[in-house]
Order: structure tokens, then C-alpha cells, then sequence
């Protein structure tokens, strides 16, 4: 499996990013790391709050369940898995479940956990693979036309309704999908 | 099991589910079907790493003064034992989502008759959604009903057939609003499925209208 390849116009900058953070989650792990904790606060703690006060939270509820979303952080760092989620992906399903739990006061049936049998690391080239595509999903979603893109953030800021996603045919989700579909594939065939 | 699946979530509602914001009884089925269905897994994982570069998008919000030190207060005082990842099923029909609503697998149901052998069990959700189990005999149809808005169906047991396709274990039907629809049990096994709607369903003819009063189907 060539976990080196490098897609069209990929930002190694930006990919040398998302393997730092992995290396950060990684040294909170093994090491309670405060140094590593407090430059993954610093990146993603305000982007967490402005996600959730653009999906509806007040400033003061943002503010504390982004504390939580990052205390959450610490308490699963075990639980993270670099070759089936990229930190950005995990932190925003942490702040989800959170949002959902603290704010709406709702509760989140989440799917069965998949029997990944004796597989004690996760695979590195995997993990950078993973990384790159999602880098490159990233850059699709900037790319898009304006109007597009508003679309698909308000269906995750829950302006939109799932009758409305559905009859929202503007959605370009094929073309962003095909962007790490490659990488996915490869994970299922693992999970099998 | 999975590659006999042939029916599957949408994109909007595995779209919906990764935002979060889909009703709690959606969920549930959305949260089940994928644990049966590894094609589903995989999509859900796109729409959540969609989700992620959303988020990194949205912009950053000041902290207030602070932020960090408090955070760490609330590490410090978080109990030490390390989260453990849930087992998987090892017997039943039931994925654990469901599981987790029923109070246990399929012998944990708490069955009522609903008229024409029929029996179901509503599950505790919240108030934007409804979502039962029913319980199918072979051979049996499901009273002729349109929806007034979104409803799915689930298979866990048993297979039925509508107008529109055969559905077996693992199969989500997603009916919307200009479907009316007659399920019936494929004979041989009696069918039971999980269905969720976010409307209440309205059933042609009087003898089920005057029923759906009394049993709140
Ligand atoms: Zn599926």
C-alpha cells in the first residue's frame, strides 16, 4: 500500500499539520503531555466554539461545552485511532456528541463498535494516507462555488433539515465524496 | 450479512445524522442500520471527516480569559480509569443501539396487539419522532397507509414485500410523503422491523382510523 502518494496540488504544509496533531494526540496518550495538550487547545478550542455558536449556543454555553469537548479530548486520547479518522473529523464528532448531550439535552444512539479483532496498531501508512485525503477534502470544500459551500454548512450547523437536505439538489456531495472515498475503501477492506 | 444488503440510508439522512441533527427516533434507525452495514459505516465516516473540515472552516471564537487553566481544572478532576470501547453483539437480532432502547434483545420486547395479528412496542424517544418495533406474522399485511411525512423501515426478521421492492434483514425502506403503500410479511418467517416517522401516519379506511386512535399508531 503506497501511503506516500500525494495528490494534485496537495498543501504538504497543511498535511505535515494534520500528522503534528496526530504526533500531539499521540504524546497526550502516552505521556499526559500538557505542552502537546495546550497546542491542540490553542488550534482547534476556538474553532470548536465558533462552530457551536454558529449551530445556535450562546457564547456562555459555547465557551463551556468547548472546555468539555476538550476535557472529552484528553479523557479518549486512548480511543484515537489515526488510520479511520483524522483529528479534525474526531474532535468534531466529540463536539457533536457533546453538543447534542449539553446543549440540545438529547440523547445519541451511536452505531455498534466493530469487532477489529487483534490489530494492536494502527497502520502508518494508513494514518498519513488518511490524513492526506482528508486534507484534500478539506480543500475541495473551499473550492467549491460560494454558494455550495454555505449549503453544505448550514446542513451542519442544523439550518437545514434532513427533507430539506433531500430535496436540496445543489448539494455537489458526489464530487467531495470521490475526494476520500480511496482512502475509506481501504479502511473497510481492513474492518472486514 | 452485508452483501445482502440491497437497501440503504440516503445521503441526507446520513448527512443529517453526522451533523447531528436528525429527530432521536431517526437516529436510532440510522445508528442500527449501520451497525449492520459496513458500505453505510463507510459513508458515515465521509460525511463525519465533511464535518471536520466544517468545523475547521467555521472561523475561531475568542476564548474568554482563562479557557485553558479551566479546562485543566476539569481534567484534574475527571476520574483517572480510561474509557474502554463497548464489546460487540455476540448473540441476538438486535444491534446494541437498539438494545440499549429495548432493555434487551428480542425477547425483552414488550409486545401490544395493534388488530390483524400485528403487535409493536413504542420506544421512549423525544417528542419529534416516533419510533416502534412491529411484529409482522407471515403472510400478514400491515394496514394500507400514506405517510404525511418521512418514515423508515428497518428489517431485523423475516422479509416484506411492498409495492415497490422485496426487503429482507438489514434493508431500510425510506418512504416519503407521496407513497402509500401496503407492506406485507414474506411467508415462512414472521417479519419484524423498526420503523420511525416524523409525522403520525394517517391509515386509509375507517375501521384502522378509529384503531390508530385507540393504540396511537
Ligand atoms: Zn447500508
Amino acid at each position: 500500500m503506497n501511503g506516500t502518494r500525494i495528490g494534485a496540488g496537495m498543501n504538504e504544509e497543511a498535511v505535515s499539520k494534520r500528522a503534528e496533531w496526530v504526533a500531539e494526540i499521540a504524546a497526550i496518550r502516552d505521556h499526559a503531555d500538557q505542552a502537546a495538550f495546550a497546542a491542540v487547545f490553542r488550534h482547534f478550542a476556538p474553532r470548536v466554539k465558533a462552530f457551536l455558536m454558529k449551530s445556535g449556543a450562546s457564547p456562555d454555553m459555547a465557551e463551556e461545552c468547548t472546555q468539555d469537548v476538550m476535557a472529552t479530548l484528553w479523557r479518549k486520547a486512548g480511543l484515537f485511532d489515526p488510520a479511520k479518522a483524522s483529528v479534525s473529523t474526531w474532535i468534531f464528532t466529540i463536539a457533536r456528541n457533546r453538543q447534542i448531550d449539553m446543549i440540545r439535552k438529547q440523547r445519541r444512539p451511536e452505531p455498534e463498535e466493530l469487532d477489529w479483532g487483534p490489530e494492536p496498531e494502527p497502520d502508518q501508512d494508513d494514518a498519513i494516507a488518511l490524513q492526506q485525503e482528508t486534507e484534500q477534502l478539506g480543500a475541495a470544500l473551499q473550492a467549491l462555488p460560494e454558494k455550495q459551500r454555505i449549503l453544505i454548512e448550514r446542513a451542519y450547523f442544523g439550518d437545514l433539515s434532513h427533507s430539506e437536505i433531500a430535496e436540496e439538489t445543489g448539494l455537489p456531495l458526489g464530487t467531495i465524496k470521490s475526494r476520500i472515498r480511496l482512502a475509506l475503501e481501504r479502511l473497510r477492506h481492513q474492518m472486514r | 450479512m452485508t452483501t445482502q444488503i440491497k437497501h440503504h440510508l440516503t445521503d441526507a439522512l446520513l448527512m443529517g445524522y453526522a451533523a447531528g441533527t436528525l429527530p432521536e427516533g431517526f437516529s436510532l434507525v440510522v445508528a442500527t442500520h449501520v451497525s449492520l452495514c459496513d458500505d453505510c459505516r463507510a459513508r458515515l465516516a465521509e460525511y463525519e471527516a465533511l464535518g471536520g473540515e466544517v468545523m475547521m472552516d467555521a472561523g475561531e471564537a475568542e476564548l474568554t480569559d482563562g479557557s485553558l487553566e479551566a479546562t485543566l481544572a476539569l481534567i484534574a478532576g475527571m476520574p483517572a480509569a480510561a474509557p474502554v470501547r463497548k464489546a460487540a453483539r455476540t448473540a441476538g437480532i438486535f444491534p446494541a443501539p437498539l438494545r440499549d432502547y429495548v432493555g434487551g434483545d428480542k425477547d425483552a420486547v414488550r409486545w401490544r396487539r395493534v388488530g390483524g395479528g400485528v403487535r409493536q412496542m413504542v420506544l421512549k424517544t423525544d417528542g419529534a419522532s416516533t419510533v416502534r418495533l412491529l411484529h409482522i406474522p407471515a403472510g400478514v399485511a400491515v394496514p394500507d397507509h400514506g405517510h404525511s411525512g418521512t418514515e423508515l423501515t428497518l428489517v431485523l426478521q423475516g422479509a416484506f414485500r411492498d409495492e415497490t421492492a422485496r426487503f429482507g434483514v438489514g434493508d431500510i425502506e425510506v418512504a416519503n410523503d407521496d407513497l402509500e403503500h401496503t407492506p406485507v410479511a414474506e411467508p415462512g418467517e414472521d417479519c419484524i422491523c423498526l420503523a420511525a416517522t416524523d409525522a403520525p401516519l394517517r391509515f386509509n379506511g375507517l375501521l384502522p382510523r378509529i384503531a390508530q386512535r385507540f393504540v396511537g399508531i
